[in-house]
Parts: C-alpha cells; structure tokens; sequence
C-alpha cells in the first residue's frame, strides 16, 4: 500500500488536520516508510491464529445499569472555548 | 382472501416495482449511558447527563453496561435471531461537532446478534417475512442545535453516548405501507419485551430508509438512503417521494447516484446531503480500547427463558381463542399493557365486544388526553368502570347506540355506568307496546312511504332511522326491525 500526497490531504482533512501543501510529499515518505515497516509482519503465517486483543487473559469488565455519573455541567464545560446557557457554542455547522 | 394487487409505479416505460429496506436506530430503554454511568432520561437541562467519557476527555475509557448488552440480547431472541457469543466493538469515524470523540463505538464486522426474521400483518390481515439482516449496539451522539443564533451552533451531549441498538432488514420491503408495516411491528416488538420505549416523537426510535427501484421482477438497482427519518407517516411519504423521483431519473435515460438523502418533511420530498458524503470515509477499525464482548450461553439461556408471549405468537392466540379479526388482534398485541387489559376483560365479557370497546372508545380517548391504554385502563376509566359497561350492554340495558352516550358519560365522569344509564335515561326500550305506538304513528304519519316500503323492502331503514329519532336512540333495534316488517306487511 502506497500513500501519496493526495491521500495524505484527504485524511488530513477528514481528521481535521491543517498540514501545509510543502508538507504533503515529506508526510507521504515517512508515512510509507512506517507502512513499509510495519508490513514486514506480513512475513508471518498467522493462518488459524486469533487475533490477540489483550496482553492478559481477562474479559471485558461489565458495569450495572446504575446511574453513577453526570450532574456536572460547570466540570464538562470548563474547558470549553465558547459555551452559553449550558450549551458548548461551535461555529455554525450547516446540513 | 382476495389476491392483493401489488405495488407498482407506473412510469412512461412501464411498470416499476419498489425494494426498501430499513435501518432502524431503537434507544436502548436503561438507566445509564452505554459507556458510562450518566443518565439517560429525557427532558434534563442541556448537558446536565454527560460524564467525562462521553464528553470525550482525555484519559477517559468506556466501560460497558450489562444491561444494555441484555437489551441487545433480548430483542435479537425476540426478533429469532441468532445470537453471536463473541462480538467486538469498532470506531468509525467522522468529524461532527456533537461527536466530541471524532469517533462512534459502534459494531461494524461482528454484531452481537446476527440473521434473524420478524413476521409482519398487512391491515387486511396477510402476512409477509422481512428478513433482519443483523442488530448491533452503538452510542448515540449528541445534539445539535442550529437555530438557537444565526451565527452559532449550540451543542448538548446529554444523548451523547445513550446506548441504541441499530437494526438492519433485508431488502424485504416492497410498498411504503409494507414499511409502515414493518415499523409498526417492530416497534411493538421493542416495548413488548420493554427493550426500547419507542417513542417516535422523542427520537427514541427513528429510520434510516434505503430505497431502490427496478422492473418487476429484475435486477436490484442502485439504493438511496434517506437518513433520520422520525415518524411512520414520513417514512411512507419520503419513500413515495424517492421512489418516483429514481423512477424519472430512469426513464430520461439517467442513472442514480448511490447517495445519502435528507426528507424535508415540510416540502415532502428528498435531497442530496452532499456534505456528508466525504464523511462517509468512516475508517472503522477494533476499538483498542474494549475487549471482545463474550456472552455466556447459560446467560442468554436465562434471558430466552424470561421472554414472554411475544406479540405474533399472541395475535395468532387471540384469533383462535376469542375469535378476533386479524386487524383487532393486531391493535391489541400493538402494545403489552393493552393486551393484558384486553385478556382481563375478555375472560368475564363477550370477546368481540371487549375488541371493540378497547380499540374504539377507550383507544379513543386515551388518544384525546395523550395518555397510553394501560394494564388497568385509562385515567379514572378503570377496569371496574369497564366491566359495569360492558355488563350493561351484555344484558340489554343499553343498545349499542345509547352505548356511545354512555361511554361518554363516563369520559365525563358523571357517575357510575350504572348511575349514568338513570341519569341520562339510557334504558334500552324492550318493551315492545312503547314500540309498537311509536310505530304506528310514524306509519300514519307516512302513509306514501309505507306503501313505498312494500315494494321496495330496503326503505325499512329509513323508518328504523325514524323510530330511533323518536325513542332517543334507546330502542332495541332487533325489536323496532321486527314489529316494523309485521306492521308494514313485509
């Protein structure tokens, strides 16, 4: 899989990313150079093999239906650039 | 039963037959969020429900409530799925301010309920499949609110996070009414097994609606999915509307662009939603954050257990048992406290008049004061209330007639049903000489329009009409039709 400066762009854009159009090329080399890296894993036969989804074997830890949380508007605001009547306030986003 | 037409939409070209399937967003009925422990209730002030997890802090990780995953459970058993006992959970990813993660845990490869099938009544009683496809549990998002300032969005997390379970059919669907059908049951499905309150109008329950159209019988063709769409009748009118706007694409030698479509329920049709197009680049990957879900089999053996009568399996008893309609077995199993109700009055009544007493007059007025039927009646008319009724029409007290009066009287809470029978002077008229004076003045009153009425037996009617006038409506109409038809010679 080869990325280019075009794709760069896109998932720069999608995650909201500014990354100047000098950066483009430069972030392409050194992002297929990690995938480049990172496919040498390919090397192993993995047939048959779960994937591994924790270091230890313990299962997903549950929560009871019981409301334990929230009621703390001021804390969840707090770092808010814009916030008014409890709201977080965003630049208009239109449909 | 008559060979149903089918749907068509008739186009310069010939007939074009529709295929529609559903992606339906149901909010799980619990106490917390699906990923935290914040309330779920509808109404709190803006932002007052949102715990750090779901206001996405840093640091912060998710830790999944049992009991959603039971919800989950219990629907995909009632819908006869099959239960998958390892899932696991994806993020899929977009940018939107009321997303303060930038990305949604949802089940994207390995949902924990997989195919399944739910049966699905016509109003005129016929039934048909539709296939689901799968159900999987994801977070709902947050609120956005436009309209507040004309240069702000404001943004209120408190749904953020609320678990829903999204539940995908099969391209199954062949009419806006098979639709509206399937939704109906659906929803009925979620409240019976008290999985999902299903309240339309609180976006607890809304659609996602794909719609495609094709020569009978041909290939499927390309689907638009017209997102969010939150009431039955906007989900029949947006597919009216797609339908026959991919019909005219067609047949002017176009192609439909596979896309995501906005309903404008003000203007009744469909648009592009062209921005969200580029976000459709979701780049789901395993959420690192959770561990597979594994579900013991002991446990979804305990939940198959707990499951009751579930709504179709009812219909089908209510039918045979009491001899119901398809259509009033259908009104009654729409909703758990109904039916219990019906079950109650129809042991100690005549089960077609319980039918109709539930799904007439007392569905009636349910509606008119926004109040639901529930196990015990509604408001001050209580079992107790409705069993004296029902005995006053059962033994001929009150003709079905002055029964309406009476129910209204009761609706006004003027008394007892017996009580307001002396009141309003309900009695039925058996007495066949009060009767029989009425009826001989009328016919001396009339005498062209009784000697009309024995060549033309239908004209009874009208006399049966004069009689009811004169008596107040209290007349046994059995008695009035038989003095009637030996008084005019018939």
């Amino acid at each position: 899989m080869a990325v280019d400066a075009a794709t760069v762009k896109k998932v720069a854009r999608l995650a909201r990313l500014a990354v100047p159009e000098a950066r483009l090329e430069p972030l392409a080399k050194e992002l297929n150079a990690i995938i480049a890296w990172i496919e040498q894993l390919g090397e192993v036969d993995t047939d048959g093999v779960e994937p591994m989804t924790s270091a230890v074997a313990v299962k997903l830890p549950m929560r009871e239906d019981v409301i334990t949380d929230g009621a703390q508007r001021d804390k969840v605001l707090a770092n808010a650039p814009k916030s008014a009547d409890g709201f977080f306030v965003v630049p208009k986003v239109v449909e | 039963m008559a060979e149903r037409e089918p749907y068509r939409i008739s186009g310069r070209t010939g007939d074009w037959e529709v295929v529609i399937g559903l992606e339906v967003h149901a909010q799980v009925a619990s106490n917390a969020k699906l990923f935290s422990g914040a309330a779920t209730s509808f109404g709190a002030g803006p932002n007052e429900q949102v715990s750090l997890v779901d206001a996405a802090m840093p640091g912060m990780l998710p830790v999944i409530n049992r009991y959603c995953v039971e919800q989950a459970v219990r629907t995909g058993l009632g819908l006869k799925a099959q239960i998958n006992l390892k899932s696991r959970f994806d993020r899929k990813n977009y940018f939107y301010p009321d997303l303060p993660a930038g990305y949604q845990i949802s089940q994207f490869k390995d949902p924990v309920v997989g195919e399944g099938v739910l049966t699905v009544e016509r109003d005129d009683g016929s039934t048909f499949t539709v296939g689901i496809e799968r159900l999987h549990l994801e977070q709902d998002a947050g609120k956005s609110i436009h309209d507040m300032d004309p240069n702000w969005t404001y943004v209120d997390l408190n749904r953020a996070g609320v678990a829903l379970m999204e539940i995908v059919s099969k391209p199954d669907m062949r009419s806006p009414e098979e639709a509206g059908a399937y939704v109906k049951r659906l929803r009925a499905l979620v409240r019976w097994l008290g999985t999902c309150d299903g309240d339309m109008e609180k976006g607890n329950l809304r659609a996602d609606v794909n719609v495609s159209v094709r020569k009978p019988g041909g290939e499927l063709g390309t689907r638009c999915e017209i997102k969010n769409v939150n009431s039955m009748r906007f989900i029949q009118q947006s597919i009216v509307y797609e339908a026959r706007r991919q019909v005219e694409i067609l047949e002017d030698g176009g192609k439909i662009d596979q896309e995501t479509r906005l309903f404008d329920a003000v203007k009744g049709e469909t648009r592009s939603m062209r921005s969200k197009e580029e976000a459709h680049d979701y780049r789901y990957f395993p959420d690192p954050d959770l561990l597979p879900l594994e579900l013991d089999p002991d446990w979804v053996k305990r939940i198959q257990d707990s499951l009751p009568e579930l709504p179709d399996e009812m219909a089908e008893r209510l039918q045979s048992q009491y001899g119901l309609s398809a259509y009033d077995a259908g009104v009654l199993v729409t909703d758990a406290e109904r039916a219990s109700l019906y079950e109650t009055l129809a042991k100690k009544h005549d089960p077609k008049l319980v039918a109709n007493t539930v799904t007439q007059s007392l569905l009636t007025f349910a509606n008119a004061h926004n109040e639901e039927v529930t196990a015990d009646g509604v408001l001050h008319i209580d079992t107790k209330a409705l069993s004296a009724y029902l005995a006053l029409i059962e033994d001929g007290t009150v003709s079905s007639r002055t029964a309406k009066e009476l129910f209204e009287g009761m609706v006004a809470k003027e008394g007892t049903p017996a009580q307001i029978v002396e009141a309003r002077g309900l009695r039925q008229v058996t007495d066949t000489g009060a009767i029989e004076r009425v009826v001989d003045s009328i016919i001396a009153a009339n005498p062209d329009k009784a000697e009309a009425a024995k060549t033309r037996p239908q004209a009874i009617g009208w006399f049966v009409g004069q009689v009811m006038r004169e008596t107040g409506g209290k007349a046994n109409p059995a008695a009035v039709n038989e003095i009637l038809k030996v008084k005019l010679g018939l």
